[in-house]
């Protein structure tokens, strides 16, 4: 499902990350770990074709990223990859449901509310359809933000340190809520984190640092 | 959801921008409809009631108030030339038709204008109901009078001296209305026309003679208001009015010239209040490109988080031309049926004060472009903010968070 190999990253003069080999097969979880700066996020940005790596091949079903064009990338970033991020940035002034829709929209996949409507259900809220994000308590917006994620079945789930700022049960319950949703979608699932919390449970995981 | 729907949504996410933003363009849309409709059927219609008079040969004086006077009946006249000017000015070669009037009184501030058959023959007037006058005392209406005063065939009305409608009533000499004219779209629709005799008659009976002499010498004073002279050659312009001018109690004026110098001295305010509605349209335009500059601060995650989605550089430059190009549409728009209704409420009040109409139901082909320019407003205003949209760093943005 994805290959690494020979993998780095510069911001400017500043190594980013580095990663000689990495494989992961399909419907496998995985935990990247390591220390804030170790470079998580840029392998995740890496991988979801939203950098161009300073080197190295980056290989997603199939698909070398490098050689998608621009649009070509966009357009498979949304089809293959769905992303949760720490800060959720759910669009504040729309509805969840139309958080959703955006979602299936910019994907260019069908706008498909049977299928919202069941998304939102098996993260239980579906009833906070109507409802703006601010109207919703962490928790809730933490569930929206997966379902924006999956909505549209990715191949590829990854979470961006989804559990910093929440309580052990919290955390716990997001990684449960992850773990479920990826195995509902058929999805390889790739949490970054430094949180030593979330290491329960997963037996893969990526050290970098 | 597509970009329309999107791009409105942020719109609405920011009322007061928006609304600022539609309110400055729809005043600018609306002033320059408004001069569009005004200047425009004021012009046709000057033209249309001034149509085949070439000459207006009057008593001296300002020779736009004899225009104003004999063609358009907006202003009083300059006053009155013998009857035995208009033998002779019949008579000359260079004049193929002059149709004199007799003016002076009016009815509910509609002016009763005394003229031969051939004024309304001018205009093409269609009778509505009834005849033509063909006795002293017999009157017609034109088809707004009649419609304003509620008066018909058969009605008789007493006219009053002046053309204010505040005179004295000349009650001991009434009319009788014999005809009601059919809609012209002229001068003709607020006019009240009788026979030259009937003004000479309401007026002689006004000084009361007391017998024969009196009368005849009263008959040998009668006087006409105006001459409406069309020429009989192109020759006749360059000579006629020179001719006239220099005798001593006559003046000629020519209407596409007086109207020309109307127009000129209108001109210059018509020409101040477009330039404010354009400054209108350009501060409207600056007030959507501060809107969407200032807001992108704010949507920087929004854009970048459409990314991550499967957004591409081209959508999300697409999603804030559309906020732009949205809100100048329908700033337009607004603007557009703001100014159409001003000028229906203009054209109310105008024809209550019985002067020239307006219609607010008209259009014109220039407004067509009005909408290209908010549209061409709207497109440069949002290019910056769609650029810099365009340029979002997503992965940069992401990892500010």
């Amino acid at each position: 499902m994805i290959a690494v190999r020979g993998l780095a990253h510069r911001y400017g003069q500043q190594q980013a990350l580095h990663l000689s080999e990495w494989k992961v097969a399909q419907g496998e979880r995985w935990l990247v770990l390591g220390p804030s700066g170790c470079g998580k996020t840029t392998l995740l940005h890496a991988l979801a074709g939203l950098i161009r790596p300073s080197e190295g091949r980056v290989e997603i079903a199939g698909q070398d990223l490098s050689s998608l064009s621009g649009s070509m990338l966009d357009r498979w970033r949304g089809a293959t990859i769905g992303i949760v991020l720490q800060a959720l940035h759910l669009v504040k002034h729309l509805s969840v449901r139309d958080n959703l829709r955006l979602a299936q929209y910019l994907a260019h996949a069908p706008q498909d509310d049977a299928r919202i409507a069941d998304t939102l259900g098996a993260l239980g809220v579906a009833e906070k359809s109507a409802r703006r994000p601010s109207e919703l308590s962490q928790g809730e917006q933490q569930r929206v933000a997966i379902a924006r994620a999956v909505v549209n079945r990715p191949k590829l789930l990854l979470a961006d340190e989804p559990t910093a700022n929440l309580d052990d049960a919290a955390a716990a319950q997001v990684i449960d809520l992850l773990s479920e949703q990826a195995a509902r979608h058929g999805a390889t699932l790739v949490i970054a984190t430094h949180d030593s919390r979330v290491k329960m449970n997963f037996e893969k995981t990526l050290n970098l640092s | 959801m597509n970009l329309a729907s999107l791009s409105a949504s942020y719109l609405r996410a920011r009322p007061l921008n928006t609304a600022l933003s539609l309110i400055l363009l729809a005043l600018g849309v609306a002033t320059i409809v408004l001069l569009i409709l005004v200047v425009g059927q004021a012009e046709e219609r000057m033209k249309r009631d001034a149509r085949g008079i070439d000459l207006v040969v009057g008593a001296k004086g300002s020779p736009m108030q004899l225009i104003l006077s004999g063609i358009y009946h907006l202003d009083a006249p300059t006053g009155n030339i013998p009857l035995s000017s208009v033998g002779l000015l019949a008579k000359n070669r260079m004049v193929k038709r002059a149709i004199p009037l007799a003016l002076g009184d009016s009815w509910k501030g509609y002016r009763i204008v005394g003229a031969p058959r051939e004024y309304p023959e001018h205009y093409g007037a269609k009778l509505q109901s009834g005849r033509l006058h063909d006795k002293p005392m017999e009157a017609v209406l034109g088809a707004e009078v009649a419609a304003r005063t509620g008066a018909g065939v058969g009605g008789t009305f007493a006219g009053a001296h002046g053309i204010g409608g505040e005179g004295k009533e000349h009650a001991d000499a009434p009319y009788t209305v014999v005809g009601v004219l059919e809609k012209t779209s002229s001068v003709l629709d607020r006019l009240v026309l009788t026979s030259i005799e009937s003004v000479w008659q309401v007026h002689e009976e006004h000084q009361g003679p007391e017998d024969d002499a009196d009368r005849k010498a009263l008959e040998e004073a009668r006087e006409v208001t105006v001459l409406l002279v069309q020429y009989a050659s192109p020759l006749a312009a360059a000579m006629l009015p020179r001719q006239i001018n220099s005798q001593s109690e006559l003046q000629a004026a020519s209407p596409a010239y007086e109207t020309a110098r109307l127009f000129r001295i209108v001109g210059v305010g018509v020409e101040a209040l477009r330039a404010f509605a354009l400054v209108l349209i350009l501060a409207a335009g600056l007030s959507v490109f501060i809107a969407l500059y200032t807001a992108l601060e704010e949507r920087r995650y929004d854009l970048a988080v459409m990314r991550t989605l499967g957004a591409s550089r081209g959508k999300l430059f697409g999603l804030l031309m559309t906020e732009g190009v949205v809100l100048s549409l329908l700033g337009a728009a607004i603007g557009l049926g703001l100014g159409h209704a001003l000028a229906s409420a203009l054209g109310a009040w105008l024809e209550a004060e019985q002067h020239y109409p307006v219609s607010g139901l008209e259009w014109r082909a220039e407004e067509l472009w009005l909408v290209v320019v908010a549209l061409g407003v709207g497109v440069l205003a949002a290019l910056l903010p769609a650029w810099r949209a365009y340029r979002t760093e997503v992965s940069r943005t992401l990892a500010q968070a």
